[in-house]
């Protein structure tokens, strides 16, 4: 009965780690907004920036990952090429959270060496899209962590994915 | 007939040892390169700033890598992973005749997979930024760094180089780890001169 609760709970945790990629995707990618000041127009949308496309395409690679792993059947031999590619999909999420974080904490503080100016003043509701898309993305981060010491636990521990 | 889960280390071979440590060693290498390159980045310019009347007014600008935080974590992530692969390097070689049980092979396994995915997000956020610094954001009217400072930019480039091929090394150690983890089942009653290392 443990076998299956444990089962259960990584199907869960996939599920939710899927989710959370997903949310973090959609909120990113519908984050838009129009300012003007002295008739001068300004959209902020997210493909302006080149990170924040590579945080969109990150998330929606991992989330057809995720949404591909969930059918997986348990007495699969694929397990064990599940462990790198958990382990390859945790690299892309933090290096997409991480380059989204550096170019997102320039445009809210600007850079005084560089002479950038911070533009969150300007678009402020774009700015809290794009905050809110960057906690999703930290959620799925933490989830696939803990999602690939699971399946380092369940290879290395066979027992509960042969047929015992 | 108890089940024995005992981990040791590799298939019985030696070579999977070697290919770890030749890889850490280069893994070493990089993040250090890495590290110390961008650490040493610094480029101070005199240039015109402005113009009042006919007088150039000229200011001396120095870019150093403490400007930018996603730089100054790059520093710090890499000495860090290159720290972890000196240790690991020296626990392989000076604990070759011990035995490797259990705990110490996943707790290897599992801080590399660790120290791969933060030298991953070091590397990745700082690409983005020299990416910023080298063609500038007309979105958010932000310019161009690598036209004045062109040497601060190849040192840049030099060390992200470095970095991005830790971040290779580093999967690849990561994924020799996880492969010299095999589990030995009961397959025979003398699985316990299984526990003996052979590293």
């Amino acid at each position: 009965m443990a076998k299956l609760t444990k089962r259960i709970g990584a199907l869960v945790l996939r599920l939710a780690a899927f989710g959370a990629a997903l949310a973090a995707l959609i909120v990113m990618v519908t984050s838009r907004e129009r300012a003007s000041f002295f008739a001068v127009s300004l959209e902020a949308k997210y493909t302006d920036m080149a990170a924040f496309k590579y945080f969109v395409i990150a998330n929606a690679v991992v989330s057809v990952y995720s949404f591909l792993v969930l059918f997986l059947p348990k007495e699969s031999l694929l397990w064990k090429f599940v462990v790198v590619l958990d382990l390859v999909m945790t690299m892309l999420l933090t290096s997409s959270i991480s380059a989204a974080l550096a170019v997102a904490q320039v445009g809210k503080k600007g850079n005084a060496n560089a002479g950038w100016l911070p533009i969150c003043g300007q678009v402020p509701k774009f700015c809290d899209q794009v905050t809110g898309a960057l906690i999703a993305g930290f959620v799925a981060l933490v989830l696939y962590v803990l999602l690939l010491l699971y399946s380092l636990h369940s290879v290395v521990d066979p027992f509960l994915l042969q047929k015992a | 007939m108890p089940r024995e889960k005992i981990l040791f280390a590799g298939g019985g071979t030696t070579k999977s040892w070697k290919v770890l440590l030749a890889l850490r060693i280069l893994a070493f290498i990089a993040t250090l390169a890495a590290a110390i390159v961008m650490g040493l980045n610094k480029e101070t310019k005199t240039l015109v700033v402005a113009t009042i009347g006919t007088v150039p007014i000229k200011a001396t600008l120095t870019a150093k890598f403490q400007d930018t935080p996603a730089f100054v974590f790059f520093v710090i992530a890499n000495a860090m992973v290159s720290f972890h692969n000196l240790l690991m390097i020296a626990l392989q070689i000076f604990s070759r005749k011990l035995e490797c049980k259990g705990f110490r092979l996943l707790s290897v396994a599992i801080l590399d997979m660790l120290n791969a995915t933060l030298v991953s997000a070091a590397a990745n956020a700082a690409v983005f930024i020299a990416e910023l610094g080298k063609n500038g954001n007309k979105h958010a009217k932000w310019n161009k760094v690598c036209d004045r400072f062109s040497i601060y930019c190849d040192h840049g480039r030099g060390a992200l180089i470095a970095a991005f091929s830790g971040v290779i090394l580093m999967l690849l150690v990561s994924a020799v780890s996880i492969s010299r983890l095999s589990i030995y089942s009961n397959k025979s009653s003398t699985s316990t001169a299984a526990a003996v290392a052979s590293p």
